[in-house]
């Protein structure tokens, strides 16, 4: 069992406001849910030394973060590998904890990606080039996560109605949620009549586009118990992965690396699928929700779309998943894996009210990046699962 | 330093350019596993070998995923995935049928041709293959 497990824990929780921030900054927003989350862990800003920040389009967010918040960080991480990135630093911060590189860890992010939609017209997305695809003009990145359901339709008779399934089960946790963006009542059939984004997927199979920011702060599970404040979630397997990064290179449209990270996690926790409470997703379009369940061992392959169906992952289903809304009616801010460990944070602390799970003690995440290129998983438990 | 002469040559990135401007459709082999090779590389991705050789594909492949991005103000095209015969996969559109036509399994033929003046491999249905 690796010395990770449970060494480290997340003390401190922060996000903004979840929607349109006409009169904000990205970095603006960063700023917000970082002091937040300093406050709600009762710790000071100098006393962070360790930054993990990511943020499309930009290179140097480490820098810039550092800069805005008046930090001189010991171990700083600017990694980006798309929304999954900050999982994938939660497992640097971890790692850099637990060497003794660094005590306080603040992994951020923020983003006003809605708002310069709506005053450039383009998505501020990451200027990447995909190799010997780009000159075909697939509709970047929804192109990808359309190929990857229609290959999953066609090798396991997955449905539109299965996809629709994930949109409604998330609006359905959104409604709960006061935070989320989109809380309207939503039906199987108005997904499939919402018009076509990139076959098979619909305008409602897509994710949100967000200004948001979020922020956590991770310290050593000793530091942790010293610090009055808030209940320690500790972190007891994170693991990472990568297949690909342009979509005609992934080895399979119907696995993920999710496989793998999944099972670094679970291995470093010493836990199983059956013993998580509850579930988050990083569902930037409603394949991937399937996608992941099956790779990450909560069903087989192949089952995903029978395991969604008949309201299974919703509230008062089977699995709670996606308990915020997720990125489909809760928030996506271009980058949205942030926001999966605060939700996994406040469902173990019990702070999440309507949409609480009752006695959640365990919960993942699954941070995916890229065109389903690189995953990463986290799993969380309080104080009884050391 | 130990010579490689693969790292003394044009890239391959120029060099299937060429052989696509010279209206040749060209993948690499590896000298060493044998492996074909796309997208054209310096280095084969499968066993690290720096030896890779330029061959015609037989431009025969088969649609492994399809979809329709819709609404990008150019008209509804095709993006599709092509498994090459010899075990590539490629993006690429398949046209000369109408872009939710395609479907997977359908077998197809490389030819050619141009994307907004650039010289690209599109796909077309394989009819001969099909009958």
């Amino acid at each position: 069992m690796s010395g990770l497990r449970g060494a480290t824990a997340v003390v401190g929780t922060g996000l903004t406001a979840f929607g349109s921030l006409p009169e904000r900054s990205a970095r603006e927003n960063l700023a917000e849910a970082a002091t937040r989350a300093l406050a709600d862990a009762g710790i000071g800003k100098d006393e962070v030394d360790g930054l993990f920040t990511s943020n499309f389009p930009e290179t140097f967010s480490c820098l810039h973060a550092a800069e805005y918040l008046g930090l001189s960080p010991a171990v700083f991480d600017g990694t980006n590998i798309g929304g999954s990135a900050y999982v994938n630093q939660l497992q640097h911060a971890a790692a850099a904890i637990n060497a003794g590189l660094c005590e306080v860890a603040l992994i951020a992010m923020g983003s006003n990606t809605r708002s310069k939609l709506k005053q450039t017209g383009v998505i501020d997305a990451p200027r990447e080039q995909f190799a010997y695809s780009d000159e075909y003009k697939p509709r970047a990145p929804m192109n990808a996560y359309a190929l990857a359901a229609a290959r999953h339709m066609y090798e396991y008779g997955t449905t539109r109605e299965h996809l629709a399934e994930v949109a409604v089960a998330a609006r359905r946790w959104a409604q709960l949620n006061p935070r989320a963006m989109r809380r309207d009542p939503l039906t199987i059939e108005e997904v499939l009549a919402a018009k076509m984004v990139c076959d098979p997927l619909s305008a409602l199979d897509c994710c949100l586009i967000a200004d948001a920011g979020a922020a956590v702060v991770l310290v050593g599970a000793e530091r942790a118990r010293q610090l009055p404040q808030q209940t320690p979630v500790y972190l007891l397997g994170v693991g990472v992965a990568m297949t690909h990064s342009g979509i005609a290179q992934m080895p399979d449209l119907t696995t993920t690396a999710a496989v793998e990270s999944g099972r670094r996690a679970f291995e470093m926790a010493g836990l199983a699928p059956k013993d998580v409470d509850v579930v988050e997703l990083y569902d930037a379009f409603t394949i991937n929700t399937i996608l992941f369940l099956e790779d990450l061992g909560f069903c087989r392959k192949g089952e995903g779309g029978a395991f969604v169906s008949g309201g299974n992952i919703a509230p008062g289903g089977g699995l709670p998943v996606n308990t915020n809304g997720g990125g489909l009616s809760c928030v996506h801010p271009g980058m949205y894996g942030l926001m999966l460990i605060v939700e996994c944070v406040e469902q173990l602390r019990g702070q999440c009210g309507e949409r609480q799970v009752q006695g959640a003690e365990i919960a993942l995440c699954n941070g995916n990046g890229g065109h389903l290129s690189s995953q990463a998983t986290a799993i969380f438990g309080l104080e009884s699962a050391l | 330093m130990m010579s490689i002469p693969a790292f003394d040559d044009q890239g391959p990135d120029r060099q299937y350019a060429a052989f696509l401007a010279a209206g040749e459709f060209r993948i690499q082999q590896c000298e060493k596993c044998r492996r074909h090779v796309f997208y054209p590389r310096l280095v084969c991705p499968h066993c690290g070998n720096a030896e890779l050789r330029w061959v015609m594909a037989a431009g025969r492949g088969v649609v492994y995923s399809t979809s329709v991005p819709r609404g990008g103000g150019q008209g509804d095209y095709n993006i599709s995935l092509i498994d090459l015969e010899e075990g590539p996969r490629m993006l690429s559109r398949v046209v000369d049928v109408a872009p939710d036509a395609v479907h997977i399994g359908m077998p197809v033929r490389a030819f050619i041709g141009e994307i907004d003046d650039r010289v690209v491999v599109l796909f077309r249905p394989d009819g001969d293959a099909a009958r």
